[in-house]
């Protein structure tokens, strides 16, 4: 009955086969070499380089998925995050053994989790009822709110001074900061969050939030709760940010106030959009950029002579000159080389569907 | 229709109803303007009905009250003999009303087949899920095969962003006809197509199941008399003519009225 043109039928045949064929060959390329990567680098690039770079990767992704998808842009995931590694903290161990539990590891961070989780879910609540502006400014409220909080409350989150020592659970007899091991765990969770942010996107879950993203009306009148997907998207998103700040407590072993500033929450914003908000990969490769000129740039300022505090400028300039050219972040410029491939260079029309 | 079809805001559903949609002295006040006035509109089962009228007739306010999008100011609607009126749109919908837009409120970052298993996914269960559907899905099945009906198979992974305005139409259409609908009301679909696609869009109507009803507003009384098997006439906000659509074509007043406030559109 129903005549199937060669694509669709190509389609079908795409999804019979084993999902291991399916991968794209980039992406097998890409886990050979963030496999054997170690083998060639050295522990700080390991741990701080690459290690950071999938931390705030992840915490920049959770962004991504509210504001790429959802069309939300939050400026609370840090926040989230650093809720997270606080309650990891008062819950788990730390130095500060007059407020941390020490509670296990199994009790003490999926309750973490859980605990991000359900904060980003009530901030989700509040900043539905905005749109655009508003709910940039009200999310950064929040933010500001709990930097403030966090750093006034002595009771709780020891004000001034946060948590320190707040490790990783020596699970399997490895020191999980250890710098090979601390890569490989945040490597873990990093491809982890990234596939489960793509596979979403096509799920019913993710298409319904691009649909409340491109047409709230519409996705009403089809029937859909348009709150409710928004807030069940923070949610999601808070849990995902929420991985995140546990992971950079433990590769800091410390979280404070200052982890959630107000400085920090926009570096996050930063991250995904230098990055591009059209996929998943985009705060990765944000991220990846973010370390290295935060790493770099004041190195490279001594080494041309100049006062090592203007590093500032240098990270600065970087992301002013890659918004400048493409206000999609580096996904924009990809998109933009691939099409520029694509065209006939006779004609300067597209010549149909690009192998890459 | 038994006398059961009182004003009162009963919701309870009355088995064997005579009306697919029941409008009862229906009005709608915007501030002192008054949109509506009055509206009493009964719709069988199956039945497919143009509203005509000239702009600012109400028409499309007629549609928002329907389906939910406005709440009417007084009077009732009854949806297969139950009381929506308090409903909001959601809910309508679930009950099999469909409704297209004027202009096209489509989602222009999802593709064509997008869209339509949105349109399919909305009204089944599952809308939270995090299970990606396989091509053998029920519903990514009724999904290709409503993008065949319209005759955008061919476009089904382009963005609908990259449609053409005509495309963008027969997708409305499509998602319209998604999930089981049994009652749709077309907001002027046929508004800015070309001659041939406006012989597609009568197709398309025509060839409907004969249990699903329509009311059609449209300015092009060629299409909205072919496609009707009733004919209301609106003006400033009331209802003020209806007949089969041969009786109104052959009106005085309703030619002069509709010809009269033609240019306005």
């Amino acid at each position: 009955m129903v005549d199937l043109t060669p694509d669709l039928a190509q389609g079908r045949l795409r999804q019979d086969r084993a999902w291991v064929e399916r991968v794209p060959p980039g992406y097998w390329v890409m886990g050979v070499v963030l496999l054997v990567i170690p083998a060639f680098v050295s522990p700080f690039v390991m741990f701080q380089i690459m290690g950071w770079t999938f931390i705030l990767g992840i915490i920049s992704l959770s962004l991504m998925f509210l504001a790429g998808y959802g069309g939300m842009v939050s400026l609370a995931q840090m926040a989230f995050a650093g809720f997270a590694g606080y309650m990891m903290a008062i819950f788990g161990n730390s130095a500060i053994e007059t407020i941390s539990q020490g509670w296990p590891w199994w009790i003490a961070i999926p309750l973490a989790l859980f605990l991000a989780t359900v904060f980003a879910t009530l901030v989700g609540w509040l900043a539905v009822r905005t749109e655009g502006i508003y709910t940039i400014m009200i999310t950064l409220a929040i933010a500001a709110a709990f930097f403030y909080f966090t750093r006034q409350n002595y009771d709780l989150f020891n004000g001034f001074q946060g948590f320190n020592s707040v490790l990783p659970p020596q699970l399997f007899g490895v020191d999980w900061r250890g710098p090979y091991a601390f890569y490989y765990l945040t490597l873990f969770f990093a491809v982890g969050a990234y596939a489960l942010v793509l596979y979403i996107s096509r799920a019913p879950f993710g298409l319904a939030l691009q649909g409340v993203r491109d047409n709230p009306r519409r996705m009403a009148a089809l029937g859909y709760n348009v709150t409710a997907h928004r807030v069940a998207a923070y949610a999601f998103a808070g849990c995902l940010a929420g991985i995140g700040g546990i992971l950079l407590t433990w590769q800091s072993s410390q979280i404070s106030p200052g982890t959630v500033g107000i400085g920090p929450a926009i570096d996050i914003l930063i991250i995904a959009v230098i990055g591009g908000l059209r996929h998943p990969i985009g705060p990765f490769i944000g991220a990846f950029i973010y370390v290295i000129l935060k790493t770099f740039a004041v190195d490279f300022l001594v080494n041309l002579g100049l006062a090592g505090e203007r590093f500032q400028l240098v990270i600065g300039l970087g992301f002013l000159i890659i918004v400048f050219f493409s206000p999609d972040g580096v996904l924009g410029l990809w998109e933009k080389f691939k099409a520029a491939r694509n065209r006939d260079p006779l004609t300067g029309e597209s010549r149909g569907q690009d192998p890459l | 229709m038994s006398d059961a079809a009182t004003l009162t805001g009963s919701t309870a559903t009355q088995g064997g109803a005579g009306y697919a949609l029941e409008l009862r002295d229906v009005s709608k006040k915007f501030g002192a303007l008054e949109a509506l006035g009055g509206i009493n509109m009964m719709v069988r089962p199956g039945e497919r009905r143009a509203v005509l009228g000239s702009n600012g007739a109400g028409k499309t306010t007629l549609f928002n009250c329907i389906t939910g999008d406005f709440a009417p100011t007084t009077g009732a609607i009854r949806f297969f003999g139950e009381d929506v009126t308090v409903f909001p749109a959601q809910e309508r919908i679930r009950r099999g009303l469909r409704r297209t837009y004027q202009i096209s409120l489509l989602f222009n970052g999802l593709s064509v087949l997008d869209n339509v298993y949105l349109a399919c996914r909305g009204v089944s269960r599952g809308r939270f899920s995090f299970k990606r559907p396989r091509k053998s899905d029920a519903l990514m099945q009724t999904a290709e095969e409503l993008v065949e009906t319209v005759n955008l198979a061919d476009v089904r992974a382009t963005s609908v962003s990259d449609l053409s305005y005509g495309q963008q139409r027969q997708l409305e259409i499509a998602m319209a006809l998604s999930g089981a609908p049994r009652f749709i009301l077309f907001d002027e679909p046929a508004a800015g197509l070309s001659p041939t696609e406006r012989a597609e869009l009568i197709r398309i109507l025509t060839g409907l199941p004969g249990h699903v009803g329509y009311i059609i507003i449209e300015h092009d009384m060629d299409v909205a008399l072919r496609v009707s098997d009733m004919v209301t006439m609106m003006h400033n906000g009331r209802i003020f003519k209806e007949g089969k659509p041969a009786e109104i074509e052959d009106d005085a007043e309703v030619q002069a009225l509709y010809l009269g406030g033609a240019e306005d559109e």
